[in-house]
């Protein structure tokens, strides 16, 4: 591999490792508050010690998280020198902001975790809503990095120079609001189905007392309802997402769906794999007229398709595969949260163990579709690192030493989910349920 | 003052600060580990009282510095992603090492001695090989091929000038740590702790400025554009070592109730000494980032780009302000939390 493809290698892992422990840093404080203020108003036990315990998990996860943030921001400067340059001139604003919501982050949850006993519960309440705010802001301003560099604003490009630069521009570029929408739904999205999934695991097995099923019951539900509540919202908001693609970035939507020809009525293709050659998606269900509905609210809406742009700036079409992966996984945990709460509540039964088997599997697909998702939109940026101004070859560090590196943090990205897999179950067995609700 | 001269003294105050706090941070864990074991363990426990709320936010002024060092200068990006990438790589595969696994030693109590020792030493580590980047700033230790700069990694693993750095940047940690824990552990009312880590500073405390010496004098001939302005800035220096001198003598005083020891005159001189040294080393440093091939004024960014960010500072720092005061009442002041047992 050439030096180009082995810092996209790097930088493209770095951040797939980043993001899973990123994402539930997002999402687990949520619940946590959500457990808090459960606790104030019911005055239930359970809902304390629940609090406690996944807050105990994100304690471990946040290092990790913090760790990995800390490698992809300084392999950011050091792989993509030539992007560093404009974004310093362009785009440094978030990225500067976003070490005030490190620090509102960092400052509060050492508070939470290790003053919680010299804490009011009001004040409890208070500083794990910091630890939410800094860690949601932190996601939010990021992705307004990667926001800008898919619609580039705030500055002008002449002979080569960076001229015209209006910072604040840069900030609100068009797709902002959207985007950074939809990565904070889809993160509380996921860190609900994480906890889900754990409920419902611990629920399957048999030798739980009648009390240790009561608590985790309430994990699930409470889980479950913000779970599905968020997969709608990011589901909608996705729709939304796909029409800023339309208006802004046809080139990455006619990808993502196999488009080829320019038209009206244009249809959705549901799995299969474009073939650049016949210029079809082959083996996948089309749902005629869809995609023209999705981008415009209209069966008549005209999408561009591939063929309007040089094949050398078409991205790699197997982003349609990545794409279909995260609408098809959201879709299916939306139906499948929803159907399982109707289940409970309107027909009043209890659920099946079949029911809780697959709920199991929610939280490993919710990552699945993140990483999707980003997978996704970073690729199907290509072959622009950011769009129309700057070429991923252009970007890239021309240092020999990225092969190496490469090798070395694979090898520390695999140790590191095994152990960090290791200690959760380690610390969790040790410090079962039971010991927790006894104490309180 | 120049709009670039501005950027570089605020990005060195947040290198100062990452020195400080980094060397606190590091050194803690380290003589955590050292006194982890069965025999001394009042000492480990001040310095993991210490460390676990303050990691993160050690490590937050770590990216705040990556931050503004392309924010401030993005055209300095290219060449020190290419001279840098590896040393600074490694740095950050030990620095993972090191926060996880300090992290997960407080979670499994059965491997927790294997996990303090592995990060304690990954922890020593870590300040050593990034203050070999010092030397190579400035100059002798590049090759320029075409547009492409070349660090000479042979040279620069065989000079001396290399280790009297690393030997400056090990002692630098373990003695500030040293310091500031006989403080902590004085405020934390724990006797042995304070003996432990006072008997520390004093030995490490003279070592650490003979070493400074030292390491001017084995300085590269490439590098001797560098000493004459370290005789321009001399008077920074100076003070430096007065306060060096107020602070270590402090260490020897009697307190109102007549025990050795003023550490928190100490602690506040010697991080004066600090000051007054990276100041003056900053100084003499310019106007080159690397020599002779890169200056700040060259590295800058635009004018309206510098001045939205130091809104975005100004902002920022009166919302946090509150917070670290907060912060620092919790940890550093509360008797409830200083005296637990
Ligand atoms: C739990 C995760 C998850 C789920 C269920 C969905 N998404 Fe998503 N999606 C993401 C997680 C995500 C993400 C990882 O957060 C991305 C990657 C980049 C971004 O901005 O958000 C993303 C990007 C992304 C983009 C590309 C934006 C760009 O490239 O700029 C589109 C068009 C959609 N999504 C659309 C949808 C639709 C129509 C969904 C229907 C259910 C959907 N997403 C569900
Ligand atoms: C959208 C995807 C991302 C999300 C949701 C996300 C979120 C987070 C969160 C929640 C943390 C922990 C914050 C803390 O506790 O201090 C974190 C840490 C960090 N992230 Fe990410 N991040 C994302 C992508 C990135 C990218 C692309 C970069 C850099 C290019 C980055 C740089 C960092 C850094 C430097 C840290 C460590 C901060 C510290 O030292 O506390 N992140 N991120
Ligand atoms: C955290 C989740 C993310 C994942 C999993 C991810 C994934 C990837 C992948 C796989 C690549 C390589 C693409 C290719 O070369 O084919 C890439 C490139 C890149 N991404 Fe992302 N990305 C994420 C978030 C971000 C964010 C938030 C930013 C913005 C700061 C960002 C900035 C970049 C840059 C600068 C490149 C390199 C240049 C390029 O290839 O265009 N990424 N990312």
């Amino acid at each position: 591999m050439d030096t180009v493809m082995l810092a996209r290698a790097l930088f493209g892992t770095s951040l797939g490792f980043h993001i899973i422990y990123a994402t539930l840093g997002v999402g687990l404080p949520l619940i946590i508050i959500l457990c808090e203020i459960m606790h104030l108003i019911t005055k239930d036990r359970h809902y304390a010690v629940m609090a406690r315990r996944i807050t105990k998990g994100f304690a471990i996860l946040i290092a990790v998280s913090i760790a990995s943030g800390t490698i992809v921001g300084v392999l950011m400067s050091l792989l993509w020198p030539g992007f560093m340059e404009i974004v310093g001139q362009v785009i440094s604003l978030p990225f500067q902001i976003e070490i005030f919501a490190f620090l509102i982050e960092a400052v509060f949850m050492s508070i939470y975790l290790y003053a919680a006993d010299r804490l009011s519960p009001v004040l409890r309440i208070i500083s794990i809503f910091f630890v939410a705010l800094g860690a949601v802001g932190s996601a939010i301003l990021i992705t307004d990095a990667h926001a800008w560099m898919n619609t580039p604003d705030g500055f002008r490009v002449v002979d080569g120079q960076i001229v015209d630069v209006r910072p604040w521009d840069a900030f609100f570029n068009p797709s902002f609001f959207i985007t950074a929408m939809h990565v904070t739904l889809s993160a509380y999205m996921t860190g609900a189905f994480v906890i889900a999934s754990v409920a419902a695991f611990k629920l399957l097995k048999r030798n739980k007392t009648e009390e240790e099923r009561a608590y985790h019951m309430k994990g699930l539900i409470l889980s479950l309802i913000l779970g599905s509540t968020m997969s709608l919202a990011t589901a909608i908001n996705g729709h939304e997402t796909a029409q800023m693609l339309h208006e802004y970035l046809p080139r990455k939507l006619a990808a993502a769906e196999g488009l080829f020809e320019t038209q009206t009525h244009a249809p959705l293709a549901i799995g299969g794999f474009t073939d650049r050659e016949t210029q079809e998606v082959k083996f996948a269900i089309e749902i005629p007229w869809a995609l023209s509905f999705l981008a415009g609210n209209s069966f008549d809406t005209e999408v561009k398709g591939l063929n309007e742009f040089p094949e050398e700036d078409w991205p790699p079409l197997f982003i349609h595969t990545l794409f279909n992966v995260m609408v098809g996984i959201g879709t299916l945990l939306l139906l499948y949260s929803f159907f399982l709460l109707a289940w409970r509540f309107l027909l009043k039964k209890a659920f099946k163990p079949w029911m809780l088997g697959a709920l199991t599997s929610g939280g490993p697909l919710a990552i699945i579709a993140i990483e999707a998702g980003w997978c996704f939109s970073c690729i199907g940026r290509q072959p622009w690192t950011i769009t129309n101004v700057l070429r991923t070859t252009e970007a890239a560090t021309t240092s020999e030493h990225v092969g190496i590196l490469f090798f070395l943090f694979l090898i520390l990205y695999v140790v590191l989910l095994f152990i960090t897999s290791f200690v959760m179950r380690f610390y969790f067995k040790r410090n079962p349920v039971m010991a927790d609700l006894k104490e309180v | 003052m120049q709009e670039s001269i501005i950027a570089i003294t605020i990005l060195w105050t947040f290198l100062y600060i990452y020195a400080m706090l980094g060397s606190l941070d590091f050194g803690a864990g380290f003589w955590g580990m050292i006194y982890g074991g069965k025999d001394n363990s009042r000492a480990s426990l001040i310095a993991n009282r210490f460390l676990s709320p303050t990691w993160e936010v050690t490590n937050v002024f770590l990216v705040l510095f990556v931050v503004a060092l392309f924010s401030f200068f993005p055209f300095a990006a290219s060449m020190l992603g290419v001279l840098f990438i590896l040393p600074i790589g490694l740095g950050l595969i030990l620095l993972t090492i090191r926060t996880t696994f300090m992290v997960f030693s407080h979670s499994v109590k059965r491997f927790g001695r294997l996990l303090q020792i592995i990060s304690g030493i990954t922890g020593l580590l870590i300040p050593a090989l990034l203050v070999s980047i010092l030397p190579v700033t400035l100059g002798g230790f590049i090759i320029m091929e075409v547009d492409t700069p070349n660090l000479l990694y042979g040279k620069l693993l065989t000079s001396f000038t290399t280790y009297s750095h690393i030997l400056f940047g090990l002692c630098t940690e373990l003695f500030l740590s040293a310091l500031f824990l006989a403080d902590y552990a004085h405020a934390s009312g724990d006797k042995t702790a304070t003996a432990t880590y006072r008997k520390h500073a004093i030995w490490l405390g003279p070592i650490t400025i003979v070493i400074a010496v030292i390491t001017l004098f084995t300085l590269v001939p490439e590098a001797s554009w560098f000493l004459d302005n370290v005789k321009a800035n001399s008077y920074g220096f100076g003070m430096s070592f007065i306060l060096f001198v107020l602070g270590y003598l402090a260490l020897f005083l009697k307190d109102s109730s007549g025990n050795r020891g003023l550490f928190r005159y100490a602690v506040v001189f010697v991080i004066l000494q600090y000051g007054f040294a990276i100041y003056a080393y900053g100084s003499a440093h310019l106007p080159y980032m690397i020599y002779p091939h890169l200056t700040a004024n060259a590295g800058f960014t635009n004018p309206s780009m510098f001045y939205s960010l130091l809104v975005a500072y100004g902002v920022g720092l009166t919302i946090l302000v509150p917070a670290f005061i907060f912060f620092w009442r919790l940890f550093l002041k509360d008797e409830r939390y200083l005296k637990q047992d």
